[in-house]
């Protein structure tokens, strides 16, 4: 290991957030006391080196505990896991909620996405830089930051608080005055508009407690589970085939093949990872089941563990959701007391666990093979793909990564049964969908409707657009997802009915906008978030990005470079370079919505 | 080396010393091998290891004897191979009987369970390779160590296989090159001993030149014999042996008492700077040839700029030099010297440059022409018919000539570091963010104990010279062990403090360990 020591060591509170989390160190090799025996014998190597995965955790530790991770700190965790520390800087500094710097005690992220910029977000930034000055203000007790898109477009302004040794908190919608006061309740989970007794995937939230095992196993819990066992491996995954369930993350791959190629890897360990790093602007539905039905989830991966052979899960939970996480560990904790997890699970001789990992703050982290890295504790870089994940996901072996909602979807399909399951919806779109709508309506929120209802019906449900305006264009997919006008509005919201409507379903946003939308400054968000969240490995997205804000910032201005149609040429160029070469989707579809709204030719786009 | 399961970096620091070969050890783990590294520093190759063994300076053979009494002892050696390949077995078992767990503890400093486990790893692993640098050969007895660990690899039958083998890492892209072409005292190109009258033959009739019968002087020897008088006249090529030798002012006054010295070299030398002739060589870009890798592969160089100024390629030179003597040499190609060493070197036999460049490089031995070049060595021993067994050796463990006092309470060792090559010639002109200039290296406690702080110029005695060098602190140090590195002999000359007490058997002096004391500077 290249480690050359950072000159300044830790704190004893950074040390012992650490050893907290890592145990003490074993020697002075370790960042210990040197003895007599250290001069002569040190152990490390692999064991040492596969301990690297906790680096993140380790980060996390540090800045719960003091609020930044100082140079001290790093040297430490680098010194303890072995990690060259010019790695370990490059890790720390990929995540925009790890502070490298000094930091106030208390930092408040702001949203001012797509969907806050139009709810107060402005305002709300105003305020705070009356009161605490510019963002990153060095001020020892309190600043703040703008922030992407936090979650909770339903309530939108939002913000996200963090307090050194206080953890977490959301607040939205957001006041200044709340948040500077530091005085504001827990956020209840969030609303629900639909007639309870056609949720299938909604229905225990908001009834059971989202902290009682007896809560949940009283309203059917953990049924799924003993069903499943009942069916067998084979018999398991058929109906899962039968059902036609499909990935709700946005790539919309049938589940039954994906389990089925973990299960028939043959390796000496195979993964389970929920995907919980929601973080498309406008989606805020698997915040929703994992703070309102996190037992849920729990039971699906262990449903996907006894599927594929695989002992042990990660439930890899965004950074903003410090709800979402509490009651994931709570649940878990419970459910291995309880014998529901564990090296037995429920007596039917299989072995299952799961851990929690916290994300923090990158986009990109929701991508699989990105969220393998990130897992493994390297920047949260996409891989390559083949191999794909089911070969070689997290440290190298066959894995399974689902959505939050297409694993409560793989409960509705037990308790459902298969066919009656692939009777809801269409034939390529099977069962009941989420969406999350914002915006311009008079009901935001989470919508839970079958395959095939129409973008309009879902609008309707929603109560229309608000204040009577008319329909502008609607954003279907979030940022990566594409426009689609007024006259789309009998679209199916299905797989195959968005791809005809040259867009994609993505992960279920819908966000409206009113016909009195300047679109400019939309599409302009939608650039900086790109440009932002690259991770910055590929070419094309790492500068395509940058060079599609700078066109947009350039019309906006109304001073393009060489003509208005020479920079709708070169926004094209750079559509297609990057949707060609972009090694992940990110790159991918960064400029797809802005290609659609073009395409569209909606207000603040034509001249 | 990338397909082996267990490795063991003996002396050896070659991330920083052998970064290319270290890459291919880094595959290996990558991989999942397991490495253990033993050396007296816990360098930046010994941080990659599952185990380091912090050893004493100069107690190789007792680590390697202990190892040899707790394989045996538990019954882990490779019975088959040796019966079957090696002899000498039974006097070897019964030289290391009272090496025990606990006595190698007491004579190494390094744990009992850390020697147990590499005992077991390493006589259990299905494939290990065992490789080493100066840390084994820059000592008095430098023959003995590598015979200790040779002992290692015929009792598991680690040598002569895929995966398994006994490996010295070269210091240059062409140590072995040197060798092979018979840059050695004793013998002919190929290895051919001057001894052997047919073999000797074999080259009079080609050169049509009588060639002594008696093998020349190896390094040391020529020390000697420059002393006694009975070595007048010094050619050096590519060496600075003023710099580069053990105790250097005992150098300087010899090569200044020579009656002539030539010196050919890419660069003015401190060496060339007192020659009497200085003759300018090409460098490798410049030249037409062969390099031979540590791994005995052959490969071309080709010349892609013409050597500087006067500068000429070492062939044309020695063609000058011959013809300025009155012989009627022509200046051969490098081709056509190469083909003359093909007609005389059996294991060079099948080489020809076309098979050179097409291959990409051939490994020695490749005596025909549709012979493939070998990949390993040894492997007869694990065929039916072995040829000459292996000989188990019995070697003694004896410490470093220059001994700890209280006067001299503190380890010097000396190595390189990343950023800089032997005494400096090559890369010393060259910055490098990463250099850290003459320092003496000590450990924290050692540096408190002493009352000296990072960056404090203090001096270095030996028993033989001393030197003024600032204090770093190095935490791979332990507490009565110091290091120096060797490339900046013009600022701290770490050979004014080095013993030349050499192995007989190799003629290599002890560079790895010497007695010094520290003296704080007064202030003025």
């Amino acid at each position: 290991m290249d480690i050359r020591n950072l000159l300044a060591g830790p704190t004893d509170e950074e040390r012992a957030a650490i050893d907290d989390l890592l145990g003490p160190p074993e020697s002075g090799w370790e960042g210990g006391n040197f003895t007599g025996l250290d001069g002569h014998v040190a152990y490390g190597g692999h064991a040492a080196r596969e301990r690297r995965n906790l680096l993140l955790p380790a980060l996390h530790a540090v800045q719960d505990a003091v609020g930044s991770v100082s140079k001290g700190a790093l040297g430490y965790i680098s010194e303890r896991l072995t990690v060259p520390p010019a790695e370990a800087y490059g890790v720390s500094t990929f995540y925009a909620l790890i502070s490298t710097g000094s930091r106030a005690q208390t930092l408040i992220h702001v949203c001012d996405d797509i969907v806050c910029a139009r709810y107060g977000a402005d305002e709300l930034k105003r305020s705070l830089e009356l009161e605490l000055g510019q963002p990153g203000a060095i001020d020892p007790g309190m600043s703040w930051t703008p922030s992407p898109c936090l979650g909770q477009c339903d309530r939108a302004p939002a913000a996200l608080i963090h307090t050194a040794g206080a953890g977490y908190r959301n607040v939205a919608p957001a006041e200044a005055a709340v948040l500077t006061r530091l005085d504001f309740e827990e956020l209840p989970t969030g609303l629900i508009h639909q007639g309870r007794e056609e949720l299938r995937l909604l229905r225990r939230i908001g009834d059971v407690d989202p902290e009682s095992l007896d809560s949940y196993r009283a309203s059917g819990g953990y049924s799924g589970l003993a069903k499943a066992i009942d069916m067998g491996r084979d018999g398991l995954i058929a109906a899962l085939d039968e059902s036609g369930l499909r990935g709700r993350g946005g790539a919309a791959f049938p589940i039954g093949i994906k389990w089925r190629g973990v299960a028939d890897a043959e390796d000496d360990a195979k993964y389970v990872i929920a995907n919980g790093d929601e973080s498309e602007p406008g989606t805020f539905k698997d915040r929703i089941l994992m703070e309102g039905d996190p037992f849920a989830v729990i039971e699906a991966m262990t449903i996907a563990g006894f599927a594929t052979g695989a002992t042990k899960g990660f439930a890899y939970v965004r950074g903003e959701y410090p709800v979402a996480e509490r009651r994931l560990v709570h649940a878990i904790d419970e459910a291995r007391n309880a014998g529901l997890l564990g090296t037995d699970v429920a007596g039917a001789g299989f072995g299952f666990d799961i851990e929690v990992r916290r994300g923090a703050g990158a986009y990109i982290c929701g991508e699989e093979t990105a969220l393998f890295a990130s897992i493994e504790g390297e920047r949260g870089e996409p891989r390559q793909k083949p191999p794909f994940p089911t070969e070689k996901g997290v440290f190298g072996k066959p894995t399974s990564v689902n959505n939050i909602e297409t694993l409560v979807a793989v409960l509705a399909v037990l308790e459902m049964g298969a066919a009656e399951f692939a009777a809801i919806g269409t034939e390529r779109s099977t069962g009941p969908k989420l969406f999350c709508i914002s915006g311009d309506v008079a009901r935001p929120g989470l919508y839970e409707v079958p395959f095939g209802t129409t973008l309009r019906q879902l609008m309707t449900l929603a109560g229309g657009v608000r204040e009577s305006a008319g329909v502008g264009a609607i954003l279907v997919g979030g940022a990566a997802g594409s426009f689609v006008d007024a006259g789309n509005l009998d679209m199916e919201l299905t797989f195959e009915g968005a791809a005809a409507a040259q867009t994609g379903l993505g992960s279920g946003a819908v966000i409206v906008f009113d016909d009195t939308t300047d679109f400019g400054p939309v599409l302009r968000r939608i650039a900086q978030f790109f440009r932002d969240e690259s991770c910055g490995q590929c070419v094309p997205c790492r500068i395509g990005t940058v060079r599609q804000e700078e066109s947009l910032a350039r019309l906006a201005a109304d001073s393009p470079l060489g003509g208005f149609a020479e920079e709708r040429q070169r926004l094209d160029d750079l559509a297609l370079v990057m949707t060609d070469a972009s090694i992940c989707g990110l790159g991918q579809t960064a400029a797809s919505a802005v290609q659609s709204a073009f395409r569209l030719s909606l207000r603040g786009t034509a001249r | 080396m990338e397909d082996t399961d267990l490795i063991v970096m003996w002396g050896s620091n070659a991330r920083e010393a052998h970064p290319i070969f270290f890459h291919h050890v880094l595959k290996a783990i990558n991989k999942g091998a397991r490495m253990f590294a033993v050396d007296p520093r816990r360098t930046s190759s010994a941080a990659w290891a599952d185990v380091w063994l912090g050893i004493d300076v100069g107690s190789d053979i007792a680590l390697s004897n202990t190892l040899a009494w707790e394989i045996i002892k538990s019954d882990l050696y490779h019975e088959h191979f040796v019966a079957h390949a090696t002899s000498s077995f039974d006097e070897y078992a019964e030289s290391v009987e009272h090496w025990t767990l606990q006595r190698g503890q007491e004579v190494t400093g390094v744990p009992a369970e850390a020697i147990k486990q590499l005992a077991h790893e390493y006589a259990t692993a299905p494939t290990a390779q065992l490789c080493w640098t100066l840390g084994i050969t820059e000592h008095h007895n430098a023959t003995d160590n590598v015979l200790a660990l040779i002992n290692l690899a015929l009792l598991c039958g680690h040598v002569g296989r895929y995966g398994s083998g006994v490996v010295p890492i070269r210091g240059q892209n062409n140590v072995q090159g040197g060798g092979d072409m018979g840059a050695l005292p004793n013998r002919l190109p190929g290895f051919q001993l001057v001894a052997d009258p047919d073999l000797r033959g074999k080259f009079e009739k080609t050169w049509e030149a009588t060639i002594p019968h008696r093998p020349g002087k190896h390094i040391s020897l020529m020390h000697e014999a420059m002393d006694e008088g009975e070595l007048r006249a010094l050619y050096v090529i590519g060496e600075n042996p003023l710099q580069s030798e053990a105790d250097a002012q005992q150098m300087e006054r010899r090569l200044t008492g020579l009656d002539f010295m030539v010196v050919q070299d890419l660069f003015l030398t401190a060496t060339a700077e007192i020659a009497d002739v200085v003759l300018p060589a090409a460098g490798w870009g410049e030249v037409e040839g062969t390099f031979t890798s540590s791994e005995r592969r052959v490969q071309r160089v080709r010349r892609a700029i013409d050597p500087p100024g006067e500068a000429r390629d070492d062939l044309e030179l020695m063609s000058m030099v011959a013809r300025a003597m009155g012989h009627d040499w022509p200046t051969p190609t490098a081709e056509e010297a190469w083909d003359e060493l093909r007609s005389l070197s059996p294991m060079h036999g099948g080489m020809t440059y076309e098979r050179l460049d097409q291959s990409g490089g051939l490994q020695w031995p490749c005596p025909t022409e549709d012979h493939p070049g070998t990949l390993f060595l040894h492997g007869r021993l694990w065929e039916g018919e072995t040829g000459p067994k292996a000989p188990f050796s019995v070697v003694d463990w004896v410490p470093p000539v220059d001994p700890l006092s209280e006067e001299f309470p503190l380890r010097l060792t000396t190595g390189r570091r990343l950023d800089s090559y032997n005494t400096g010639v090559q890369s010393g002109r060259y910055p490098s963010p990463r250099r850290i200039h003459g320092v003496l290296d000590l450990s924290p406690e050692d540096a408190e104990a002493l009352g000296v702080h990072e960056g404090e110029v203090v001096r270095v005695v030996s028993r033989r010279g001393n030197l003024e060098a600032p204090i770093r602190l190095d935490r791979s140090l332990r507490p009565g062990l110091a290091f120096m590195a060797v490339h900046f002999p013009d600022d701290t000359d770490v050979n004014q403090l080095t013993i030349d007490a050499w192995d007989p058997k190799s003629g290599t002096a002890e560079f790895k360990a010497t007695a010094v004391r520290i003296e704080t500077l007064v202030s003025t």
